[in-house]
C-alpha cells in the first residue's frame, strides 16, 4: 500500500500542511507504523509531479510561510481508482513456525518440536490475552478495537496452524527423518 | 528463543502467572483446586493426573482439542463427577469426597454452569427462566422476580423479561442462560463453550459481559473453549492434552532457555 494513495485518501475532504496529514495518519491507523516527515514530504513531492496534488504557500504570522497540500481533480480520480481496486491476498508463504518446527525435528527431536510448539502457542495466547484486554477498555477507539481484531485473527490463525501442526507431528516425523 | 508473535501494537504487557493472583496483582486464596484428578469412563482413562487452581475474580481458560478430557475435567471441578482419584477442594475443604447429595447442594448454591446451548426452558418467559435456580432454592417468588430483573439487566437484556425463549435471537438466549446462570450469584461459573453457537460480535458481546460480571461479582470463571480467541478473555491458560493439564509460564520458560 503506497504512502501517497493514504496521503490521497487524507486529503479527500479537506486540504493539509504536511505536519496534519502525519498526526492524522498516526491517529487514524495506530496499528501502522508512524510516518517519518520526511516521507510525508517525499510522497507528496512525487504526487505533485504526477499532478495529483497541488500545493499553495500561506503567509503564517508566526514564522516562514506553510504550505498547504490539496487533492487536485485528476488526484481525486486515481484516488477513486484505488479504493476500488483490491490488495494482493499476502502470500503468506515464509512462516516461521514451520521452519523451526522442522528443523527442531530434523536437528533436535520431537519433544523439542513439541515443546517449541506448545510454548509458541503460550507466546501468542499471552499477546492475545493483551489484545484482547485493549479490546474492553472502555477508552479505547473504534479505530483501535479494529487493529486489535486485525491482529487477533492473524495470530488466531498462527494458532491454529500450531495446534493442526501438532495433530500432524507424527507424520512431520516420519517425512522429516524417514 | 520463541517467535515474536507479529502483529505488534504495543509493549508486551505484564500479566499474572502466578495461580493465586488475581488481574488486579493482589495475592488470595484459591477458590477451587482441583489436585491430581483422575477419572475413567469405564475402562477408558478420560483424565489421568489433572490439576487446577482458580482464585476469586479469576478467568482460567482451559483449553485443547476435543476428546482431551477438558470437558471431564469441568465436569469433576464442577462436582457433577466424582473423580477416581485425587481431590477437589472449594475454599479449603475437600468437596470430591462428598455423597452426591452434598455435592448437588452445593452446585446449586455455590456454582453456576453455562453450556455452548443456553439450555433455557423454552415455555417460560426469560424472568421466569432466570428466577427458577432462586425459586428451586426456596426463594419467594418476589425477590425471585427481582433478582431475575437485575441480572437480565447486567447482561444488558432487560427488556426481554418478558419474552420466551423461541423468539429471541442466538445471542439474546445466550445472555439470559448466562444471566440464569449467575443468579445465585455462584463463587465460581463454569462456562463450557459459551460462544460456541454465536456468530463473532455475540459471542464478543457474551464473552465482554462475562468478564465484566466476573470482575464487578468475583466470581471465579472456569471457561472451557477450543478457540484461542475466547481463551484470550481468560487471565491464565490450562492446556489439557490426553487427560492431563499443562500450564506453561512463558516468563520463566523464555529465561531458561537461552
Amino acid at each position: 500500500m503506497s504512502t501517497g494513495h493514504v496521503l490521497m485518501g487524507l486529503l479527500a475532504n479537506a486540504d493539509r500542511h504536511g505536519y496534519d496529514l502525519k498526526h492524522e495518519h498516526d491517529a487514524r491507523f495506530p496499528a501502522s507504523r508512524p510516518l517519518a516527515f520526511g516521507q510525508v514530504y517525499a510522497a507528496l513531492e512525487r504526487l505533485g509531479k504526477k499532478g495529483f496534488v497541488g500545493a499553495t504557500e500561506v503567509e503564517n504570522a508566526d514564522g516562514p510561510n506553510r504550505t498547504v497540500y490539496r487533492l487536485t481533480d485528476e488526484g481525486r480520480r486515481e484516488l477513486d481508482d484505488w479504493l476500488r481496486r483490491t490488495e494482493e491476498p499476502s502470500p503468506f508463504v515464509a512462516n516461521p513456525f514451520a521452519v523451526k518446527t522442522t528443523l527442531a525435528l530434523l536437528a533436535a527431536d520431537r519433544d523439542t518440536a513439541i515443546d517449541f510448539m506448545d510454548r509458541q502457542r503460550a507466546t501468542h495466547l499471552e499477546r492475545m490475552r493483551e489484545l484482547t484486554r485493549r479490546k474492553l477498555d472502555p477508552d479505547s477507539s473504534l479505530s483501535n478495537v479494529l487493529a486489535a481484531d486485525f491482529a487477533l485473527a492473524h495470530l488466531d490463525a498462527d494458532v491454529r496452524w500450531l495446534e493442526s501442526a501438532l495433530e500432524r507431528i507424527t507424520h512431520l516425523e516420519q517425512e522429516v527423518q524417514p | 528463543m520463541n517467535q515474536a508473535p507479529s502483529p505488534n501494537l504495543a509493549d508486551p504487557a505484564p500479566s499474572p502467572h502466578d495461580a493465586l493472583q488475581t488481574q488486579d496483582g493482589r495475592a488470595s486464596a484459591p477458590l477451587l483446586t482441583v489436585r491430581s484428578a483422575v477419572y475413567s469412563y469405564g475402562s477408558e482413562l478420560a483424565l489421568q493426573g489433572a490439576n487446577l487452581q482458580l482464585a476469586p475474580g479469576e478467568i482460567l481458560a482451559v483449553t485443547g482439542p476435543s476428546g482431551s478430557g477438558k470437558s471431564t475435567l469441568m465436569l469433576v471441578a464442577a462436582g457433577v463427577l466424582a473423580p477416581t482419584a485425587g481431590q477437589v477442594i472449594f475454599n479449603g475443604r475437600v468437596i470430591s469426597d462428598d455423597s452426591e447429595g452434598e455435592r448437588s447442594r452445593l452446585r446449586r448454591t455455590e456454582f453456576g454452569v453455562l453450556f455452548q446451548f443456553g439450555q433455557l426452558v423454552p415455555e417460560l418467559t426469560a424472568g421466569e427462566n432466570v428466577a427458577l435456580p432462586l425459586l428451586l432454592d426456596g426463594a419467594k417468588r418476589q425477590q425471585a422476580r427481582a433478582a431475575a430483573g437485575l441480572w437480565l439487566e447486567r447482561f444488558g437484556v432487560a427488556d426481554l423479561i418478558d419474552v420466551r425463549p423461541p423468539d429471541m435471537s442466538g445471542g439474546q438466549s445466550q445472555r439470559v442462560a448466562a444471566a440464569r446462570a449467575m443468579v445465585t450469584e455462584p463463587s465460581v461459573l463454569f462456562a463450557d463453550e459459551p460462544t460456541g453457537a454465536l456468530d463473532t460480535m455475540s459471542g464478543e458481546a457474551v464473552m465482554r459481559e462475562i468478564v465484566r460480571v466476573a470482575r464487578e461479582a468475583g466470581t471465579g470463571v472456569m471457561l472451557i473453549t477450543h478457540d484461542a480467541k475466547v481463551a484470550a478473555y481468560g487471565d491464565r491458560e490450562v492446556l489439557v492434552r490426553d487427560g492431563t493439564t499443562n500450564e506453561l509460564s512463558i516468563n520463566l520458560r523464555n529465561g531458561d532457555d537461552r
